[in-house]
């Protein structure tokens, strides 16, 4: 149904140089070491990953750095349908909250590796509880795609 | 500290409209004000409820929404998120500053990308933006979680879309009129698995005005005042993994608002509420979270009938933000459909009950990081 009223199409494009500060900067220098780095806070003695240059609990600063598990238990996960303007990657895709063996957080990245056509033959590889382990990407520029995915083990 | 009534309302249908958004929040804005035989001068002070880019496409709105919402040559402000504005507002009658306030809040989704596509950028640009995290994933992750914790099951989620998808059949202003059934929500297509698409909030258009007035002046403008009796707003962690995604800041949003509004068993003494569910099960874990069952107990809830249209405690007789989501303003469209039920002119979706106190229910961000409360009475 056209409009009765005409109306314009505006796209909006602008560079941003967002800083990412030594925290930042060394969790993702990690990530090309193939290493998952985080930071544990001296007052709750939690441990974040990735690496935070402070406890977002306790707000106090966080110094001690810890290497933590490359292997994980699935807290949640979705499988990605819908495609939108814009999107990281292809659907079908795999988000989730993954508990790193050795933190008390939610790493958030994609699980991969499997078949994900039917939701139901997903559901037989990955649920909550599920255990997985990260994969490496063959090229690594120390971002976040340094990890490729996280693939069930087991 | 003073009190704060609701004098008059007014707000737009959701469907996509024709109007320029300045013409489309003019025409809103000056209706409240005419239902309260109030003109622009004489109102003392303008907020506005409106976003940035992503919802509106140009920066700095306000200065954009400055002349819709009536706001020149006037002290005002504006927050993003639409409560919080109608919250700002009251505070300026509370502290004895002005004696009426006119909230506004606007948007067009219609106008705008996807809401995955304007919520991918809530995320950070380097950790959660480039693994896809957005309000629709993050609510998915969430709904696994409360489904596997507590056994909530696909259907009961299904059955919120049901109810309020029918009650959105009586609203004039809903967007979305369409009767759907369990069945067809179970069938629709996967958006972001466990989440169907008659799951997920439609991006609607909408422009809506409140005006607040003192005690000492709200006679003058309507024989029918809406009180502030409380509210509440509380904002958690930022990184969806950081929090647990079913116990989030809901509950200290709530307890605030009911100690202000002297409310102690809110399952009794709130006899409606209008709770922002742009995700159909929210409206179940948002439900516990508010002391309206118990937890874990969303599901039996909405078994239970008793959040129906003719239930006890019925929620969203307006349909809610499944039938009707403009992003920005989909917060003070809750708190004018509580005070449309207190008056009595909700029209032909006037639940069955006397309703004396009503609750308004807003959120924002990722798994509802950002939570507000408002309770109203008649």
């Amino acid at each position: 149904m056209s409009k009765e009223y005409r109306t314009i199409r505006n796209d909006v494009s602008l560079p941003y140089r967002w800083s990412l500060g030594p925290v930042w900067t060394r969790f993702f220098d990690g990530l090309k070491d193939e290493k998952i780095y985080g930071t544990k806070c001296t007052q709750c003695c939690k441990v974040l990953a990735p690496a935070r240059p402070f406890c977002p609990g306790c707000f106090g600063a966080m110094t001690e750095w810890i290497e933590v598990g490359q292997e994980g238990t699935v807290t949640s996960w979705t499988l990605v349908k819908n495609r939108y303007y814009g999107q990281i990657k292809e659907p079908p895709y795999i988000m989730a909250l993954i508990l790193l063996d050795g933190t008390d957080c939610g790493f958030s990245h994609f699980i991969g590796g499997i078949e994900m056509t039917d939701v139901e033959e997903v559901k037989k590889k990955v649920a909550v509880g599920t255990r997985v382990r990260a994969k490496w990407s063959q090229d690594k520029n120390a971002t976040i795609y340094d990890i490729a995915y996280f693939e069930p083990v087991g | 500290m003073r009190r704060v009534a609701i004098a008059s309302m007014a707000q737009s249908s959701g469907g996509e409209s024709r109007d320029s958004l300045m013409d489309f929040t003019f025409r809103v804005a000056k209706e409240a004000l005419d239902k309260a035989g109030m003109t622009r001068d004489e109102v003392g002070c303008i907020m506005i409820g409106s976003s940035d880019i992503f919802h509106s496409g140009l920066s700095c709105s306000n200065s954009f929404d400055w002349d819709g919402t009536g706001a020149f040559l006037k002290e005002g402000s504006r927050a993003e998120e639409s409560i919080f504005a109608f919250i700002y507002a009251c505070m300026r009658i509370m502290s004895g500053q002005f004696d009426t306030v006119l909230v506004t809040s606007l948007v067009k989704g219609s106008e705008n990308p996807d809401n995955d596509a304007c919520t991918s950028f809530f995320a950070d640009p380097f950790y959660l933006r480039p693994v896809g995290m957005n309000e629709t994933t993050a609510a998915a992750m969430q709904m696994r979680e409360y489904m596997w914790r507590y056994s909530i099951t696909e259907e009961q989620c299904a059955k919120v879309v049901e109810k309020n998808l029918g009650n959105a059949l009586y609203n004039p202003y809903a967007h979305i009129k369409k009767k759907v059934t369990i069945d067809d929500v179970l069938s629709s297509p996967t958006i972001s698995d466990p989440l169907k698409v008659l799951e997920c909030a439609p991006k609607s258009d909408g422009v809506v005005s409140v005006l607040l007035a003192s005690e000492e002046k709200v006679g003058e403008l309507t024989n029918r005042p809406v009180w502030l009796k409380g509210y509440g707003c509380s904002i958690d962690h930022f990184y969806p993994g950081d929090r647990d995604l079913l116990d989030g800041e809901l509950k200290t949003a709530a307890a605030a608002a009911y100690k202000m509004a002297g409310i102690t068993d809110p399952k009794k003494e709130i006899d409606v509420a209008e709770i922002c569910e742009p995700y159909a099960f929210q409206e179940l874990l948002w439900c516990e979270q508010l002391g309206l069952c118990g937890e874990g107990e969303g599901g039996t809830l909405i078994d239970s009938g008793v959040t129906r249209m003719n239930g006890t405690l019925p929620v969203n007789p307006s349909g809610g933000v499944l039938a009707m989501n403009p992003y920005v303003s989909r917060g003070l469209y809750r708190i004018v459909e509580a005070a449309l039920q207190i008056r009595g002119r909700a029209g032909e979706h006037q639940v069955d009950k006397d309703v004396k106190t009503a609750l308004a229910h807003g959120t924002q961000g990722f798994a509802g990081q950002c939570h507000s409360v408002v309770i109203l009475e008649g």
